[in-house]
């Protein structure tokens, strides 16, 4: 039933549409398609997997659920990449961040430059802790439209090179702790270094949904809850 | 998919056959989204969820059969179904599962 290659590409980060005829003596029987056009398997008839194969790298992938298919009923399910969140800073915070987020589903990255931070034996529940200026591990790896970065460091010069990286990459969320009076200096200085504002507006600031706690808990708790909401399409009500 | 992958990679390794339940269809109010997972192996393990809990164990009795033969089965909970009842679906929707076996 192609769970082996699921397995793999759900791990690796890539999209899979798994179409599984839902009726009839072939109940089960299953077609998994990539984005590019690569398949696996067989609806145990061309044209459905002709037409399943169509639906599947169109540029609007289809919803979960089921759907009739030249005449047959069939479970289509689209699998996304896991969302990832890039922790930037491993402050305190950060420790209690990791652990909320990756209980609610995310690919958890830590990414300080300082290494008395981070530690393993600070994070030894992250999916990865890195030690390298954020700007420069952030413009090497892959950041997709399921990409969530905060970050947490105090310290400009950390954190507003590795902004306007994340930014200009066009990642889903941005959040960025701080008061309104840092958040104004971090708007001056990426204006200065020539971000447009349309961008700078996209910046979550201060990080997180108005639980009204300071404690480093309260604020990480904050913080996936406003990750969540925005993971579930929901303008976030509780906002300061 | 990704809340069972852990445990259904572990019975594996131990040489268990697993069944895995999706949620395949649901009307009204319902606990749990389409494309929700339960894993079920030899052993008894369970993982995942299909609903509030109110199906698991219907859904978990049906499945050793699938374990058995490998014959994957739909099966529908709600409440114009008498059976319904009997196992407690309380959330007054209705849900469809498909059960299949993993055979790699």
């Amino acid at each position: 039933m192609g769970f082996d290659s699921l397995r793999r590409s759900l791990l690796a980060g890539e999209r899979v549409v798994a179409f599984t005829r839902a009726e009839g003596g072939e109940l089960g029987a299953r077609l998994l398609v990539w984005p590019d056009g690569r398949s696996e398997g067989t609806l145990r008839a061309a044209e459905l997997d002709r037409t399943a194969l169509g639906l599947a790298t169109a540029d609007d992938l289809p919803a979960t659920g089921l759907r009739e298919i030249e005449g047959v009923e069939v479970f289509v399910e689209t699998f996304e990449p896991l969302p990832q969140l890039f922790i930037v800073g491993a402050v305190h915070v950060a420790i209690h961040l990791v652990h909320f987020a990756r209980r609610l589903g995310f690919r958890t990255v830590v990414v300080d430059a300082r290494s008395a931070f981070a530690t393993a034996e600070r994070f030894p529940h992250a999916d990865e802790l890195v030690v390298e200026w954020p700007a420069d591990y952030l413009a090497r790896v892959p950041l997709h439209a399921n990409t969530y970065c905060v970050f947490l460091t105090h310290d400009e010069k950390l954190d507003n090179p590795a902004l306007q990286v994340a930014l200009e990459a066009g990642v889903r969320y941005v959040g960025a702790l701080g008061s309104s009076r840092t958040h104004r200096k971090r708007v001056a200085a990426l204006l200065e270094n020539g971000l447009g504002q349309e961008l700078i507006d996209r910046i979550h600031a201060p990080v997180g949904l108005d639980l009204g706690g300071r404690r480093p808990e309260e604020i990480a708790m904050a913080t996936a809850a406003e990750l969540v909401a925005v993971r579930n399409g929901r303008q976030a009500a509780g906002k300061r | 998919m990704l809340d069972i992958l852990s445990d259904v990679d572990r019975w594996r390794a131990d040489g268990q056959r697993v069944a895995v339940a999706t949620v395949i269809r649901t009307v009204g109010s319902s606990p749990r989204p389409l494309g929700s997972k339960m894993a079920v192996s030899d052993d008894g393990g369970i993982a995942g969820s299909v609903s509030g809990g109110c199906i698991e164990g219907a859904v978990i009795e049906e499945a050793q059969s699938v374990l058995e033969d490998g014959r994957p089965k739909r099966l529908s909970y709600g409440i114009s179904d008498e059976l319904a009842w009997s196992v407690g679906l309380t959330c007054g929707g209705e849900v469809e599962v498909l059960v299949e076996r993993i055979d790699g």
